[in-house]
């Protein structure tokens, strides 16, 4: 055979290219706001109604496009809810769901979006800390408020933003929450932390290690791995030489599945844990009925746990078809503090639609708000002070685990 | 030190089970390169496609309930060369659509056609497997699920044993069986004979009464199966399958078909079980040959220096021969 030395290069030098510019989301730009476009000509004064949107920001397409779905309808459901009472003061409630697909660059393009369109006064996300950070920039631009049902990182309110709000535990609760946990109720003495390189994984890797370190545990390897691969092995290999008591992993749900599951396959049988994204039912879906045992701190409570929750379970069922999964009420709630401060708002404004700036400032003094998921009052920054951190474990290869640990702010 | 040398045999299996799979990726590579001289850089997604392809049918099977009085062998036998058929003739098409058109064009034309092929079908798997199940990442079960000890520490002391799944096994298996028919067809039957031929010289074998389309189509069928079959092993050993995983995959194969000596086929299987190990080794060490300060997560980073490295150094390869450009 010949060999075209150059032919090979320039083939490979283009491959790469290829490889840093589109790699890892080869996903196609066709993301459309779904609902909206029948909007009726507002601001005329007289009978006709104002037409006030909300926007939602998840994952509708790809590999988390189940949690992201249900954020979109958790907030459609509380959205309907307060449809009649905002008819009487003259409003139009519409939901527009984006899908930002997990990426930040497309997050961040649709934020553009939402700032452009003069009719969007707040917006339920991100999901993903990773997305929310650079989109959440945009919405501060455009002084438009976001309330997100399940960002971690701590950056996100770090920043101190005047439009970002969360009602859910940060990742330097969460990660020592869970520390707090493996340590003190399990026992481990040797832990093994791995992580995704994400600014979600990451963060709550480190804020785990950290907090295991402070509470007297060994940590016997902190290692990464990227996410997309399939093949864990190399990782698990170290674990198996260390031989630690428990592992965590920050990261998200498709590899946290595999890592189970090849780690169970090696004979390593200590307790596995993860984080907020393990709370999904594709968590089960990969790692079968090896995901026997695994524990997760999550974010979100089992809601089905009160009567009032049972209710509005079997009421999001009967509308959507399908069970909540783990962040559908606290969706549900984001939409309804972000209405409730739309109304107050409107309120101060003499019952006429407030300006963007009234209403986040509004959202921002949310107070002792009683949501189906959780009570909110946002401090300064942003970050709700009723946030609680729960830690579940699966029993069986079922979602969801069950309840079994519950840790509040101290 | 001490603790490499332990973990050496459950490096080296899971090495060569990751290797077994670039191998005869790679192959798929190295067959297209050597009679076309085209990168067919759309054979990763073919790997994908046969993954997907594999998993669908088993997942058909289980759900009416086919597989139940079928035993393990025969189901594994069906998939494998349903996702062969499959994939072989969808390598035929891309031929006919992507690349035989732009046979007389420059090679950078039909290399740009590849990837577009390459981006065409992660897309369409994703848009198809998000309609039926509604998420692109997809689990199946596996056929072969049992896990086995390698006592490696009673033949030698200071070793710790190994464990291994007994679809491990079954990849190298079938893995060898593949390598060595092919290797048996190229060199010992008369489409071989052909194949080499229209590799030396398109024209004088057209002038020798060879079928030159023929044989480029019936190579693009075999290395496209290949690729296929490859698939639903790599489905088979790690449970879970997306669009995506064709890409890096397909990039890591064609290092190992490169460092081999494209167009020749055992060293393309070299070349992959040698990347295979390495990338293991590499993962499950270098935190602790740095330190720490390095971890398992750059152990791709070895893999395409070895690319860049063999290019600029020995770009005909470790077993390709140099030649000299015809005239």
């Amino acid at each position: 055979m010949r060999i075209p030395k150059t032919a090979l290069l320039i083939s490979s030098l283009t491959l790469f290219l290829t490889a840093c510019g589109g790699g890892t989301t080869p996903a196609p730009a066709s993301t459309t706001p779904a609902a909206g476009g029948t909007a009726p000509a507002s601001g005329g004064g007289g009978t006709a109604k104002t037409v006030v949107k909300i926007a939602t920001q998840s994952p509708l397409s790809g590999g988390s496009s189940v949690q992201g779905e249900a954020i979109k309808l958790g907030a459609q459901l509380s959205l309907e809810d307060h449809k009649a009472e905002f008819e009487k003061l003259g409003v139009d409630l519409q939901l527009v769901p984006y899908d930002d697909q997990g990426d930040p660059k497309k997050g961040v393009a649709n934020a553009e979006l939402v700032g452009a369109d003069q009719a969007i006064l707040g917006v339920v996300g991100h999901m993903n800390s990773g997305v929310a950070i650079p989109s959440s920039v945009v919405y501060e631009k455009y002084s438009t408020v976001m309330v997100s049902p399940s960002n971690t990182a701590t950056e996100v309110t770090d920043r101190n933003l005047k439009v970002v709000n969360r009602i859910v535990a940060r990742d330097d609760f969460q990660g020592p929450a869970a520390a707090e946990y493996a340590v003190k109720t399990l026992g481990a003495k040797n832990v093994f932390v791995i992580q995704d390189k994400t600014a979600y994984g990451q963060g709550l890797a480190e804020a785990f290690k950290n907090e295991a370190e402070k509470l007297g545990a060994k940590v016997a390897g902190y290692e990464g791995i990227t996410v997309g691969e399939k093949d864990f092995n190399g990782v698990l290999n170290i674990a198996l030489n260390k031989k630690p008591d428990f592992i965590f992993f920050g990261g998200l749900y498709g590899e946290g599945g595999l890592l189970i599951k090849q780690a169970r396959d090696k004979g390593i049988m200590v307790p596995m844990m993860g984080g907020d994204a393990w709370d999904s039912a594709g968590l089960v879906d990969i790692a079968g009925d090896k995901v026997k045992d695994a524990l997760y701190s999550s974010i979100a409570a089992d809601i089905t746990k009160t009567e009032e929750g049972k209710k509005w379970a079997e009421k999001y069922k009967t509308k959507f078809g399908k069970g909540p999964d783990g962040y559908s009420a606290y969706a549900y709630d984001c939409m309804s503090v972000i209405l409730n401060g739309l109304k107050s708002a409107m309120a101060a404004n003499g019952g006429k639609v407030p300006t963007r700036e009234q209403v986040r400032d509004a959202v921002r003094a949310t107070k002792d708000f009683q949501g189906v998921a959780t009570k909110v009052t946002f401090d300064g920054k942003g970050d709700n002070t009723y946030a609680k951190v729960f830690i579940y474990k699966f029993e069986g290869p079922a979602y969801p685990g069950a309840m079994i640990s519950e840790v509040a702010k101290k | 030190m001490e603790v490499i040398l332990q973990t050496l045999p459950q490096v080296l299996i899971d090495g060569l089970a990751l290797g077994a799979i670039y191998a005869v990726v790679a192959l798929g590579y190295t067959m297209v390169y050597g009679i076309l001289e085209l990168i067919n850089f759309a054979h990763g997604e073919v790997f994908m496609t046969g993954a997907f392809v594999g998993t669908t049918v088993l997942l058909v099977m289980e759900s009416t309930g086919t597989t139940a009085g079928l035993p393990g062998w025969a189901a594994y036998l069906l998939i494998l060369v349903t996702a062969m058929l499959f994939t072989g003739v969808l390598g035929v098409g891309i031929e006919r659509v992507a690349y035989r058109p732009l046979r007389k064009a420059p090679k950078l034309i039909s290399l740009i056609s590849a990837i577009g092929v390459s981006f065409v079908l992660q897309d369409l798997v994703r848009f198809i497997a998000e309609l039926t199940t509604g998420n692109y990442i997809v689990s199946g079960t596996t056929l072969f699920d049992k896990s086995l000890t390698v006592p490696a520490s009673s033949a030698v002391s200071w070793l710790s044993d190994a464990s291994l799944k007994t679809n491990t096994l079954v990849i190298i298996g079938v893995a060898i069986v593949l390598m060595i028919g092919l290797d048996l067809f190229v060199n010992r039957t008369k489409w071989g004979v052909a194949m080499r031929a229209v590799a030396q010289d398109r024209e004088t074998a057209a002038l020798m009464s060879i079928n030159v389309n023929k044989v480029i189509v019936l190579t693009f069928f075999i290395g496209s199966a290949l690729g296929g079959a490859t698939g639903v092993l790599f489905a088979q050993q790690y449970g879970t399958i997306d669009p995506f995983i064709g890409f890096i995959l397909g990039l890591k194969a064609f290092t190992a078909a490169v460092l081999g000596g494209i167009g020749n086929i055992r060293g393309a299987m070299f070349g992959g079980l040698a990347i295979g190990v390495l990338e293991m080794f590499a993962s499950a060490n270098l935190g602790l040959l740095t330190s720490g300060s390095f971890g398992a997560e750059y152990k791709d980073v070895f893999t395409f220096l070895i690319l860049i490295f063999v290019l600029i150094l020995k770009p005909e390869g470790l077993f390709g021969k140099a030649l000299k450009e015809k005239v």
